[in-house]
């Protein structure tokens, strides 16, 4: 192979999302074929082409391949513990309400150990966007069976593969009350980028699901091929439904996956439901919270 | 720095010691508060919902004790000061965060209304037995300062001491009263705001460029900054360098954990709260804290009636332990007898400092009332030799 294949091009005009990126801390522990660094990528864009104050963007993230979103992304970030970014992240941003506050975790640490944080933040509403990247599986440890891995899927504690019903996410999401719900695949950049813009810009729980492939564990594991195959199948599979019913948007084995935005209605917020009601309840007496 | 008057209602009260200790974390600045219901340190959070809307506070009753003590810390870098509030089986659930705490060297307050266990136990009754939990419950090595009142005048100041301590040393403070303290009611004076010494948190003042998260500049304890004030921190569980970047070897782990370790030891003079009575010259030592402190009052002074030699040493802050001054004494004095309502837990660490030297006595109980001050005087008969 000639040689001159392996120079670098100095003059390369550098990436326009490093700027979001703590490039100090590249390259990063995701396996090739990942999604994960698919979405970041659409992160950055979100950022990059929102007007948000950037000083004011916080990310939180739980443990596992996700979870270390936090530590790669240029802004306040933190990673806490297993399951538990949302309720971190409930303090920070009850602390500061200027602050717009992103958790961005997997599907295990999200919904399994951190499953009764998620739905009580839906319910209560409070004013955060949830980024869940759905990998099937537990990455991080393996590629143990998670609570969304489809039925009959192969994982490592399912040898037999899984008998277990797997959560419906985006349904879950909207029944516990949140107010805005999509869900997309790492297929689907520039969808994300949009979506996650949008639900930055909502106010209250916003959440979007992200399908991304994990060709070592999950793909290798139940003989789907690699990353590249994956995504194949999320363009041949998915079928665009805004404002589908998401009762109906629940995935099987390689099944047809419904994408879009499926909720985006208004409802208070935690903090001004708790200000409106003690002004209400409390007149004069109360100290409007602003943190 | 002095405490907002605006949430100060200084004056005589008649309130118990979950009440009290409410107060104090109004008086510390705390405003920001994450509980979970549990017997019988609800009376803390009820009070804290009632009077947080009136002074510009935040209350929120998060859905179990493991999201309280992980949302006072989001609370913290938010900018906050903050605590959760629990009791026993709460407190179990929470110490995964306080090892986050430590690590991340997030300043918050534990309070730990201790009841008797193990699991469910006894709800509505006394114990201490939490007392090594407090210190090692968390897994991995870390170190926490904890402290022990014994009366609701003591809930109130040493709720604002335990702020203070966990604001000068970065570190999660556990503040362990007991059913007794938190339900006994007692006259509680609260001072002028321009009374109460409250430590306010170090920021970073430097130039931005140069900020290093976890740089602490030759010293023990870096300062701090918050989200949102455009630091691009990173704040991680993992082991971690002075940039915060997790940093997976073996170098950095003996870079950081002797420090978190360091930072209370080094400063465990400066730290060390207790009360002596009688203790120079005395022959037998009895070693207490918390309600325990009371309780062996009637016994020591019965001893003393009958011509005991017989000191009292009370432990204001349990951890770090006053090794130097337990070593002191164990060279002076000929006992130690040490009331504990639990099965023997400081009593271990009396043991430890006398290192042989002199006999230490422990004086259980199971927890679910408060010792017979006899069974402490029979003890102190027992050493008399």
């Amino acid at each position: 192979m000639p040689e001159e294949l392996y120079e670098i091009e100095t003059d390369v005009p550098s990436n326009t999302v490093e700027e979001f990126l703590r490039m100090d801390r590249m390259p990063h522990i995701w396996c090739p074929g990942c999604g994960i660094g698919t979405t970041v990528n659409c992160f950055a864009h979100a950022l990059e082409t929102s007007d948000l104050n950037l000083e004011k963007v916080a990310v939180v993230s739980g443990i596992g391949c996700t979870g270390r979103v936090a530590g790669y992304v240029n802004l306040d970030s933190f990673h806490t513990t297993h399951g538990r970014a949302i309720p971190f992240a409930t303090g920070l941003k009850l602390a500061n309400p200027e602050l717009k506050v992103v958790v961005y975790s997997g599907d295990g640490d999200l919904t399994a150990i951190g499953g009764n944080h998620f739905i009580h933040a839906c319910r209560r509403n409070l004013d955060m966007t949830v980024i869940l990247i759905n990998n099937f599986i537990y990455g991080m440890t393996g590629g143990q069976v998670a609570p969304t891995t489809p039925m009959t899927a192969t994982a490592s504690t399912t040898p037999y593969g899984n008998f277990e019903q797997p959560f419906n996410l985006p349904y879950l999401a909207e029944s516990c009350g949140a107010v805005y719900v999509a869900r997309w695949t790492a297929f689907h950049v520039r969808h994300i980028s949009k979506a996650i813009k949008e639900a930055m810009a909502k106010k209250g729980f916003s959440f979007i699901e992200i399908l991304a492939p994990c060709p070592t564990l999950y793909s290798r594991r139940n003989k789907l091929g690699d990353g590249l195959d994956q995504m194949v199948y999320y363009q041949e599979n998915s079928e665009i439904k805004h404002g589908a019913d998401t009762k109906t948007v629940g995935i099987d084995f390689q099944s047809k996956i419904i994408v879009g935005k499926f909720v985006d209605v208004e409802r208070p917020t935690y903090l001004d439901a708790m200000n409106d009601y003690y002004q209400k309840r409390l007149g004069d007496k109360y100290i409007p919270y602003k943190g | 720095m002095k405490a907002d008057p605006k949430g100060v209602l200084t004056g005589a009260h008649f309130i118990d010691g979950d009440h009290a200790c409410c107060e104090g974390a109004i008086a510390a600045g705390c405003r920001f508060v994450a509980g979970y219901p549990i017997t019988p340190s609800t009376e803390v959070v009820e009070r804290i919902a009632e009077r947080f809307p009136l002074i510009g506070g935040i209350f929120i009753q998060m859905e179990d004790e493991i999201a309280s003590s992980i949302a006072i810390q989001g609370a913290v870098w938010g900018g906050k000061k903050a605590m959760t509030v629990t009791s026993g089986p709460g407190f179990s659930l929470m110490m995964e965060h306080i090892g986050y705490a430590a690590m991340t060297e997030t300043p918050c307050v534990f309070v730990d209304v201790q009841r008797a266990g193990p699991s469910t136990g006894l709800p509505t009754q006394p114990a201490q037995g939490d007392m090594m939990q407090a210190r090692w419950g968390s897994h991995g090595d870390y170190s926490i300062i904890a402290l022990s009142p014994n009366s609701p005048q003591e809930c109130f100041d040493l709720t604002i001491k335990a702020f203070n301590l966990a604001e000068r040393y970065r570190v999660p403070v556990m503040f362990m009263m007991d059913e007794c303290v938190g339900h006994m009611t007692e006259r509680v004076i609260i001072p002028p705001a321009d009374q109460i010494n409250v430590f306010e948190r170090d920021f970073y003042k430097g130039p931005k460029e140069e900020f290093l998260p976890y740089h602490t500049n030759g010293k023990l304890i870096p300062p701090m900054v918050k989200a949102g004030d455009g630091y691009n921190i990173h704040v991680t569980g993992l082991t971690h360098d002075e940039r915060g970047y997790p940093n997976i070897t073996v170098a950095t782990q003996e870079k950081l954990i002797p420090r978190l370790i360091n930072k209370i030891k080094m400063n465990a003079d400066t730290i060390a709260d207790y009360r002596e009575d009688q203790v120079e010259g005395a022959d037998i030592v009895v070693v207490t804290y918390g309600i325990t402190s009371r309780t062996a009052i009637p016994a020591i002074e019965q001893a003393r009636k009958e011509g005991l030699k017989v000191g009292h040493l009370r432990l204001i802050v349990v951890w770090p332990f006053p090794e130097k001054l337990i070593r002191e004494i164990a060279s002076e004095a000929s006992a130690f007898v040490v009331p504990e309502l639990n099965q023997g837990q400081i009593v271990y660490e009396v043991e430890r400092c006398a290192a042989g030297k002199v006999p230490v006595e422990l004086v259980p109980h199971v927890g679910g009332t408060v010792h017979n001050p006899k069974d402490i005087y029979n003890a102190i008969m027992k050493m008399k030799g």
